[in-house]
């Protein structure tokens, strides 16, 4: 009798043992497509601010600023996030002059690239806040007692927010509640 | 002549470039020319000297790894198209032409002679190498291309192509040759000097800082006299307690201060690790006069006409460094001798003898408005 309710226990832990690392191991899966959201949005922000930038459409200050901040934004492999940051900024600097779009309105390509830029930027919003979502949903389920006892998540390093500047609206300018970040138009 | 000069860093912050121009703007009208300057600058603010005409706005932007205020975009190139047609110039002269700024604009709207001064040297710079494209169709119209150094030549050869004469910066010998000292200066048990980015390991502060511990100990009435912009509590943490009140921080100063730091030391430092192309400082402390001790890089060693106009130590040793300012604090006469030496070898440097050699330049480019202007040289 005394077997059978150990028997029964034991199943019952291992039953609720799995069930943890089958939702951590779903975690860690949502992690990773999370990142590699976020890593596309970046890629592709740095690509489109790089064909703007050598659209020859902007004078060629605006364009060696673009150019040089999408550059290192995309060169970097590690640290990534304040060449990202400064990219956001550059790009923050040059939509935010005044009568920017109305300078390039009778412009062929212009609004359109301007458009996919604008898409982009709120791409990398989107990503990088479902990333960080993901980040903070994985490192409470590894934190739980079990997880650490049991070394539930196995070898995976522990997620890392990524912390960077994505705003486009300038700081204190913000007059609308929404969460989108919006090119000044 | 009529010369338009572009600046491309905002006026009212200090640094190499604004000084470099000004110091050729004053020296050129000093030899009879018309001199516009434009640099980034809001236009409700009164510009100092007058001949600064303020381009609009400029902008806090990320460029080549630190954030520099910049004037950029359509409304600027519009602003440098009128100051272009209302000076109606023989020559435009532009500072640093690869910088995201008016340098580079003004290279895109002028048509008609154009000469550049490269300043910063950005050994295999990936930024330049991507912006090439962009800039080459701007750049090539540039007839007379200037570098301030060899390594800013280098740099402008290995990116952009083509050749550039070298030209070295100036400094205004007038400027500096007199000053009264800062109040309560030097300190009767000696004083040492420095200028310049204290939270810039190039600069060589700390380097200063470990000699004025092996100092300190055996002079209880030595002090350090420090200027220029950066964390002072950082800089300080490398230095026992004890020691800390002996050392003034003054923190960035106004340029006529920073005058009155060279005239407030009995021995002026210049610890430079590496970097420095020129040496600006050097060329400064030496027009104020102040006997001079640094580090022996290539550049200094050449200003300091290999040790006859000033002490050198071994680069990056603080022994080294404290033993050449011991031999200069405790013999007044070798100060002296040197400080006179390093007075007669600055007049090379000074911007009335380099704007000649700019002046040159200006007249290959642009000869018919030159034979006007050879008369006044």
């Amino acid at each position: 009798m005394t077997s059978l309710i150990v028997i029964v226990v034991l199943a019952l832990i291992g039953v609720y043992v799995s069930w943890r690392a089958g939702r951590l191991d779903r975690l860690h899966a949502r992690l990773e497509a999370a990142r590699f959201a976020l890593d596309a949005a970046l890629v592709r922000r740095s690509s489109v601010a790089l064909e703007l930038a050598s659209s020859g459409l902007l004078d060629p200050a605006t364009s060696v600023l673009l150019a040089g901040a999408a550059h290192d934004a995309r060169a970097a492999q590690t640290a990534r996030e304040l060449p990202e940051s400064d990219l956001t900024r550059a790009l923050r600097a040059v939509f935010s002059q005044p009568e920017f779009r109305a300078s390039l309105s009778g412009v062929q390509d212009a609004q359109e690239l301007l458009a996919e830029l604008e898409g982009a930027s709120h791409q990398v919003f989107l990503a990088r806040k479902f990333y960080n979502d993901a980040v903070a949903a994985t490192q409470a389920a590894r934190r739980r007692w079990l997880a650490r006892a049991l070394r539930l998540a196995g070898n995976a390093a522990m997620p890392e927010f990524f912390e960077i500047d994505d705003s486009l609206v300038p700081a204190g300018e913000d007059d609308q509640e929404a969460d989108m970040p919006h090119l000044t138009t | 002549m009529r010369v338009g000069l572009v600046c491309p860093y905002t006026w009212d912050v200090p640094g190499g470039v604004q000084e470099h121009v000004r110091g050729l703007a004053d020296a050129l009208i000093d030899l009879g020319h018309y001199v516009s300057v434009i640099a980034p600058a809001n236009e409700d603010e009164p510009m100092e000297p007058s001949y600064v005409v303020p381009a609009g706005r400029a902008v806090a932007v990320p460029y080549n790894g630190s954030v520099a205020r910049l004037a950029f975009g359509f409304l600027s190139a519009s602003r440098v198209r009128r100051w272009l047609k209302e000076g109606d110039f023989d020559v435009v002269h532009v500072h640093e032409p690869a910088a995201p700024s008016l340098s580079l604009l003004a290279c895109w709207v002028f048509d008609g002679p154009l000469v550049a001064t490269v300043h910063t040297a950005m050994p295999r710079s990936r930024v330049l190498h991507v912006s090439a494209p962009i800039l080459q169709s701007a750049l090539e119209k540039i007839s007379g291309r200037i570098a301030v150094s060899e390594a800013a030549r280098t740099t402008l050869v290995e990116h952009l192509g083509g050749d550039a004469v070298l030209i070295p910066n100036g400094v205004s010998v007038r400027r500096f040759e007199k000053a009264d000292p800062l109040p309560g200066w030097p300190a009767d048990g000696g004083t040492l000097g420095f200028l310049g980015r204290i939270d810039e390991p190039r600069k060589g502060l700390s380097v200063l800082l470990e000699a004025f511990k092996l100092l300190a100990v055996e002079r209880p009435g030595l002090r350090l006299l420090v200027a220029g912009p950066g964390d002072a509590d950082e800089a300080l943490e490398q230095l026992p307690a004890a020691l800390r009140g002996r050392v003034v921080m003054l923190g960035q100063v106004s340029d006529e201060d920073k005058v009155r730091v060279y005239h407030s030391v009995d021995v002026f430092c210049a610890p430079n690790t590496g970097g420095e192309s020129f040496g600006i400082v050097l060329a400064e402390a030496m027009a104020a006069g102040a006997p001079i001790v640094a580090s022996d890089l290539d550049a200094f060693r050449r200003v300091l006409r290999g040790g006859r106009a000033g002490e050198l130590f071994e680069n990056g040793n603080p022994a080294d460094l404290a033993a050449a300012a011991a031999r200069m604090l405790d013999d007044p006469v070798r100060r002296a001798t040197l400080a006179a030496a390093a007075l007669v070898a600055v007049r090379d440097y000074d911007w009335q003898v380099v704007a000649r050699d700019v002046l040159r330049v200006y007249q290959a480019v642009a000869p018919a408005a030159g034979r006007v202007a050879a008369a006044a040289l």
